[in-house]
């Protein structure tokens, strides 16, 4: 028994004392480092971007589907025409998706013209001034365009023919910093789209 | 020696192993409580013999981990040497007088040289790996187009990845490796692409209608947590396998969440959102359940967050008037503001942020050393700098 214990101990005391006692010696004195810094950046990505990577399908989502965004080749090939509705771009308040009593007026209007021009689908941008952080901007942004996409639905447009891209803050209408500039960059754009 | 003085002699040796090894633990959770931000005192050293680039890349390293440079008298610790052809240098306890560190370098280059000293004194130090040779992801903004740039930490040898005359944003480093995720409009939505950065290939990540933005990887490399908009009514919280498969959505709120992080041991995903009317941090279980607030005292309209390493801090931006970093315990409780900037990220030794500041019209990156709250400017690099991202 004695002898087992004095056995482990003598090893566990070698096991813990090896490392320390500096079995391997360092090159005299100089510490050489190697000349290329480890992980070398390949050029930018050029032509293409692979085909290879899975994307899920941006499928079904039981209660939702019938909110749910229709997929983006459902919108390919067609022109953007940004003139026809430019008039009826929705302001938004500070850090807000709401659409105000005043705007709604405004997105009656883009029912209408989308009643008028049954081919026709819509692109709704979401634009934030740049009193937010990015993505939280970007985020806000979409919301914007999702609350207006609810909106024409409530007017009888259907979800299928609008998709919603959110710029954050990346694109305003005016660059400049103050109050009259954010009011003009917190906004919701219509682009009709042609077949 | 006779088998009973052997027996005590061995018994006493593993008696002291262990009792150091304890005490070394009781040490260390010390330590930790100890680190009250912004209110540690820098450790004061003196530098000499030191020139031109060798010179600034010590002061800057050492400076943004928590060094301050003082008279010798004042000193805890001199750094001497001397950088010729390479650089070499001492590290020594000015009190009393031993040598910590003596090094003599070579290859590479003297930067390299000098920022391979500076991670020595880090340790001999800190007890914990420096950060100059550690690296960082970040927007460059033109103005009508922006770009993804990799650069060294201190914003030394950028290097654009992205050439696509589109717009990115939110750069995402896969732990451990030369790849990234970010969002990009070069097929005319905001996608999540895949780069891996050593061969330039590139896939696409997610590309379901709406958003797709918020790219951030799994400490184990295995997921991704998203935002996406593809429901239809505001960007939610989604995960999925870092192949594409397996995607599930985490929250369902009519509000949008924003800018999620994981928990360094990958059980939770910290993200901005709306509780009522106000802004909040919160997290969900990566493996899904309930949102649960982190509690932010004594600031408002917390965004941007991210978790320390370390496991123990999550810092983010407060915007209060204007913006702030500001840091709060990662289980939540009494935020702390630290300097005007946001969007940080936490360097791998959990004590040094990389933020965005914004001076004038423009926005450059800059450093934080959250326990001394010392900062440093990164030299901006070609167009606005933002959403700088370290790699861990």
């Amino acid at each position: 028994m004695k002898i087992t214990k004095i056995a482990a101990l003598f090893i566990l005391a070698l096991l813990v004392a090896l490392p320390t006692a500096g079995c391997r010696k360092k090159p005299a004195n100089v510490t050489p480092l190697p000349g290329q810094t480890r992980g070398t950046i390949g050029d930018p990505g050029a032509e293409g971007l692979g085909a290879g990577g899975t994307i899920a399908d941006g499928g079904a989502w039981g209660a939702d589907s019938l909110t749910g965004l229709a997929g983006l080749d459902t919108f390919e090939g067609m022109a953007m025409d940004r003139g026809a509705l430019a008039a009826y771009t929705v302001f938004f308040d500070f850090d807000s998706s709401v659409v105000r009593a005043g705007e709604r007026g405004k997105v009656s209007s883009v029912a209408a013209e989308l009643r008028n021009r049954p081919n026709t689908k819509l692109l709704i941008e979401g634009h934030c001034d740049e009193r937010g952080t990015e993505e939280y901007n970007r985020a806000l942004g979409e919301r914007r365009a999702l609350s207006l996409r609810e909106a024409l639905m409530r007017e009888g447009v259907s979800g299928a023919r609008m998709r919603t891209i959110s710029y954050g803050e990346d694109r305003p209408v005016d660059p400049r910093s103050n109050e009259e500039a954010w009011a003009r960059n917190r906004r919701g754009e219509f682009v009709l789209l042609l077949p | 020696m006779n088998r009973n003085t052997l027996t005590a002699a061995l018994l006493t040796a593993g008696l002291t192993l262990w009792a150091a090894s304890r005490a070394q633990a009781q040490t260390e959770i010390e330590i930790v409580r100890d680190m009250v931000p912004g209110m540690t005192k820098p450790v004061p050293v003196a530098l000499s013999g030191f020139t031109g680039e060798a010179k600034a890349v010590l002061e800057f390293d050492l400076f943004v981990q928590g060094f301050a440079f003082v008279p010798p008298e004042q000193a805890q610790f001199l750094i001497s040497g001397s950088n010729n052809n390479n650089v070499q240098g001492r590290l020594t306890d000015r009190l009393n007088g031993t040598t910590l560190l003596s090094r003599n370098y070579s290859g590479a280059s003297l930067r390299v040289q000098a920022h391979q000293f500076a991670d020595e004194i880090v340790q001999a130090v800190h007890r914990i790996p420096g950060i100059g040779r550690t690296r960082i992801a970040l927007k460059v903004d033109f103005g009508q187009t922006s770009e993804i740039c990799v650069a060294d930490f201190d914003g030394h040898n950028p290097r654009m990845v992205t050439k696509d005359d589109s717009l990115v944003a939110a750069p995402a480093w896969v732990p451990g490796r030369m790849a990234l995720y970010y969002t990009s409009y070069k097929l005319n939505n905001p996608d999540i692409l895949y780069h891996d950065l050593g061969t330039g290939n590139r896939t696409v990540f997610s590309r379901r209608p709406g958003l797709n933005t918020s790219a951030a990887v799994s400490p184990d490399g295995r997921q991704v947590a998203m935002i996406l908009s593809e429901n239809g009514r505001s960007p939610d919280l989604y995960v999925s396998n870092s192949d594409g498969t397996g995607l599930r959505r985490l929250t369902s709120t009519p509000t949008d969440e924003s800018s999620p992080c994981w928990s360094p041991d990958g059980r939770w995903i910290c993200f901005a959102t709306r509780m009522g009317a106000r802004r909040v941090l919160a997290r969900v279980p990566a493996s899904g359940g309930d949102m649960q607030r982190i509690a932010t005292e004594g600031v408002m309209n917390p965004s941007e967050p991210d978790w320390s390493p370390d496991g123990k801090w999550i810092a983010f931006t407060a915007q209060m008037g204007g913006f702030n970093i500001a840091v709060v315990p990662a289980e939540g409780g009494r935020a702390t503001i630290l300097v005007a900037g946001e969007d940080p990220s936490w360097a791998p030794n959990s004590r040094t942020l990389v933020y965005t500041r914004r001076v004038g019209g423009q926005r450059i990156l800059s450093l934080l050393d959250v326990p001394t709250k010392q900062t440093k400017d990164i030299p901006r690099i070609s167009g606005n700098n933002s959403q700088p991202a370290w790699a861990r």
